[in-house]
């Protein structure tokens, strides 16, 4: 029973068949084993708890929310199976750090951050040139002028990459050759684009392990040379994060925010088969909203984060 | 989430010193620790409770040798019973075909063009062989464009056809164009997809059906999470393949999805990636990925290695000082130049429990000690002997002497502290060598 609007309808029925058999009738179980009962018994927080797990969501995490549902079990006194549905998710959405900007879904821009210069950082793979072009096609159709900085100059072939999806968007990219250095082609980006009065600049990035402190510190520099331009900027470090990785991501998440600040975070190819439960804790631990998700490799795959859909999605049936 | 699953089972089992066996009441706890430790490293949810009801099984009942802790005790157990389950030693590749032709798979972004890469580069350089890389990605934006710039960097042929979108039909003809041009191994490097892309899967398939691979790979990321079982078994049920590969080792995930493979589909970990150079391929080793997901690092490889390297007298005068947490810092250069010499130490670092820890976040190239031994040669004898003596104006003496900042003199000197608490650690707490032995 498909009753959330978290994906579109040829992405749900890609979901739906995929949706593997212990994942069905969660709900269903997890009503029956709290019917006629007046607390949450052990049954049901075990069916809970394989739900949370098996969603990435973490050891930590799972317990706190079990927590949170006995302590308001507790006040309650009663509680049935439509009410702890309720509670549930509204604990768990409690969790996810609301984004700050509320109407973010024109994709309208703060005005004294005109070019709004957005750097796209992650670990290998992940998803970030994909997103890149997904976004620079959203902020395109709503009528800002956009510019790409190829500033992956390290794996093979990411320029190429990068600028196929420049061209699909229709937008100007600006580029050197591989194996230059990424701040200097950040600082160009920065460059045309404030000449040319560009609304957004989105920086792509090369994939880079967190535990790799060189690579980390050339993220800062990056960060640093583009201030040369223009002082407030990156105003949006996004940090992508790929929804089938587990815990690994709170580590993911800690080391790039000390190296960058991260202030927004994305999570990637929800259209498998895995939750990306890791973000409930991420966004919570380091407070930083989740903005987007991707739903496939297509230019359209990309929507806006909403913290109520993508819990859902987690008890869908 | 914890550091050192012995140390936590150290701790649970402190209570139970004297007591002679293993029984279900004092094994509930540590069964408790053992699982969280799983999951925390990402086994699947069911592979973890199957995992320690195994363990229990295994424990119950067992007599506690009165040499040993009841906390050892259960290390042992868990960890040979993962080590079991992670397989025995490497398994080859199959090489026998005419040409051997090997089908790459996996999600998107796994790591399958560059571990096409790493595989075409190793068999021609270790193994003599005439290698051909197949561009078989026709969707994602340069792609192809990527397996080429590899291939030129490795001087190992790339077969594409630039604008045919079959990956079946660019199959069939690399291997006609292999067979014309004396190739004997070819790679074929296909597009990610997702197991619930029908499509997809059925393109995947059908490239198996034409070219009849002999060794078909599936190819994974090690920080893989829950969903590592899903899609592990929804490719073997389509392709059946032959081994896995696990990539990018060299970041810090325990990697429990490796377990959680294994057990699903049972097929063999091949081969692993630790970087995103060629040469960073692995064969892989079943029980140091044991040790790395249960946090313990990989004690025994670690002391093998450092065994063929150190001299007896040497380490056990060493053992003393950290005994009596009287390491200082020309122990720390004369163990820097050890390490060095032992060669890779990225690789060595992380295999030392705790200290794998401590010095993990130092980026660990060739010269990574560049640093710490200039900072170390720029203090007097007095100060490297008797770190204690190290004040505020003798640090910014040393960090004028070594070109460095006070900050770096500051960290190398916390980072000296830990490592020197957390190596007495381990020597007090259990006798390093018995452990080992235990371990085996
Ligand atoms: N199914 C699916 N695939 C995606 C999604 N986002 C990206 N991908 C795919 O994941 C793979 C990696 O994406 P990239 O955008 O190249 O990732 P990246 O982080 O830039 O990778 P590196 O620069 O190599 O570190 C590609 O095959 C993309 O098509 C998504 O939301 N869903
Ligand atoms: N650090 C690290 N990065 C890797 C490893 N293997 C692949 N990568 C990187 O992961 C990203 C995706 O790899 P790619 O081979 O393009 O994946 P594919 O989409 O499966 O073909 C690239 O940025 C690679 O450089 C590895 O073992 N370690
Ligand atoms: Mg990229
Ligand atoms: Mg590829």
């Amino acid at each position: 029973m498909a009753i959330f609007g978290l994906f579109n309808k040829e992405k749900k029925d890609k979901l739906d068949q995929g949706l593997s058999k212990s994942r069905k009738g969660v709900l269903e179980k997890l009503n029956r084993s709290v019917f006629g009962k007046s607390k949450v018994d052990e049954d049901v927080l075990d069916e809970l708890e394989e739900v949370l797990i098996t969603s990435d969501v973490g050891v930590d995490t799972t317990l706190r929310i079990i927590e949170r549902i006995e302590a308001r079990v507790a006040k309650d006194k009663y509680i049935n199976a439509n009410e702890l549905n309720t509670v549930l998710r509204e604990e768990i959405v409690e969790l996810l750090e609301e984004k700050a900007t509320p109407d973010y879904n024109d994709w309208d821009l703060p005005k004294d951050k005109l070019p709004y210069i957005i750097m796209v950082v992650g670990v290998n793979g992940v998803g970030k040139t994909t997103t890149i072009g997904k976004l620079a096609y959203k902020y395109k159709n709503a009528g800002k002028s956009v510019y790409i900085g190829a500033a992956d100059t390290f794996r093979a072939a990411a320029i190429e990459q990068i600028e196929i999806w420049s061209e699909r968007v229709g937008v100007p990219i600006v580029k050197q050759s591989m194996g230059s250095d990424p701040a200097s082609v950040a600082y160009d980006t920065l460059s045309k684009a404030k000449n040319n009065n560009a609304d957004v600049v989105i920086i792509d990035t090369a994939g880079r392990l967190h535990n790799k402190i060189n690579l980390m510190n050339e993220l800062a520099k990056l960060k640093r040379v583009m201030q040369k331009l223009i002082p407030d900027a990156p105003h949006e470090i996004l940090l992508i994060l790929d929804g089938s990785t587990g815990q690994n991501a709170f580590e993911q998440a800690k080391q790039f925010t000390k190296a960058t600040e991260v202030n927004a975070l994305a999570v990637t190819k929800l259209d498998g088969t895995a939750k990306g439960g890791v973000v409930i804790g991420v966004s919570d631990q380091f407070k930083i909203p989740v903005k987007y998700i991707g739903i496939g490799e297509g230019i359209d795959d990309l929507q806006i984060f909403n913290r109520r859909e993508f819990v859902d999605s987690l008890f869908k049936e | 989430m914890f550091e050192n699953l012995s140390d936590r089972l150290e701790q649970s089992f402190r209570l139970l010193k004297g007591q002679g066996r293993i029984t279900e009441i004092n094994v509930a706890e540590t069964l408790k620790d053992v699982r969280r430790a799983l999951l925390d490293a990402d086994v699947n949810y069911k592979t973890a409770k199957s995992f320690t009801d195994a363990v229990k099984e295994e424990a119950l009942g067992q007599d506690v040798l009165k040499a040993v802790k009841p906390g050892e005790m259960m290390v042992k157990i868990v960890h040979d019973h993962l080590a079991k389950l992670m397989g025995d030693e490497a398994v080859d590749i199959n090489l026998s075909g005419k040409p051997s032709v090997i089908l790459m798979s996996g999600l998107q972004g796994s790591g399958k063009t560059t571990f096409s890469g790493k595989l075409a580069n190793m068999l021609k350089t270790k193994r003599g062989r005439q290698a051909l890389l197949v561009a078989g990605d026709v969707y994602r934006p340069a792609a192809i464009e990527q397996l080429k710039i590899l291939g030129e960097q490795l001087e190992v042929p790339v077969y594409s056809e630039d604008d045919n979108k079959n990956p079946v039909q660019i199959a069939k003809n690399a291997i006609k164009y292999a067979k014309d041009y004396g190739k004997d191994v070819v790679i074929i490097d296909t597009a990610g997809r997702l197991a619930i892309d029908k499509q997809m899967m059925e393109e995947i398939s059908a490239i198996k059906k034409a070219v009849n691979p002999n060794e078909i790979l599936f190819v994974v990321d090690s920080m893989t999470g829950q969903d590592a079982v899903n899609t592990a078994k929804a490719f073997n049920d389509i392709l059946d393949f032959d081994g896995v590969i696990l990539t990018k080792l060299d970041g810090d995930t325990r990697g429990g999805a490796a377990l959680s493979i294994k057990s699903v589909v049972n097929k063999p970990i091949k081969f692993v990636g630790t970087g995103e150079k060629m040469d960073a391929i692995d064969v892989f080793h079943p029980k140091r990925m044991a040790d790395r997901i249960l946090g313990m690092g990989d004690i025994v490889t670690f002391v093998e290695r450092a065994q063929e390297q150190y001299d007896v007298e040497e380490s056990r005068k060493l053992q003393k000082k950290i005994a009596k947490n009287q390491f200082n810092f020309d122990d720390f250069l004369k163990q820097i130049h050890q390490i060095k010499k032992m060669g890779n130490f990225k690789e060595l670092a992380s295999m030392i429990p705790g200290v794998g820890k401590a010095l993990r976040n130092l980026d660990l190239d060739d010269d990574a000690f560049k640093g710490i031994e200039a900072i170390i040669y720029s203090m007097t004898p007095e100060e490297r002997q008797n770190p204690k003596v190290l004040s505020g104006t003798r640090k910014k003496r040393i960090a004028e002497g070594s070109g460095t900042s006070i900050q770096e003199v500051n960290r190398l000197i916390k980072q000296f502290s830990e490592t020197r608490k957390m190596m007495q650690m381990m020597t007090t707490n259990k006798n390093a060598k018995k452990m080992m032995r235990k371990m085996k």
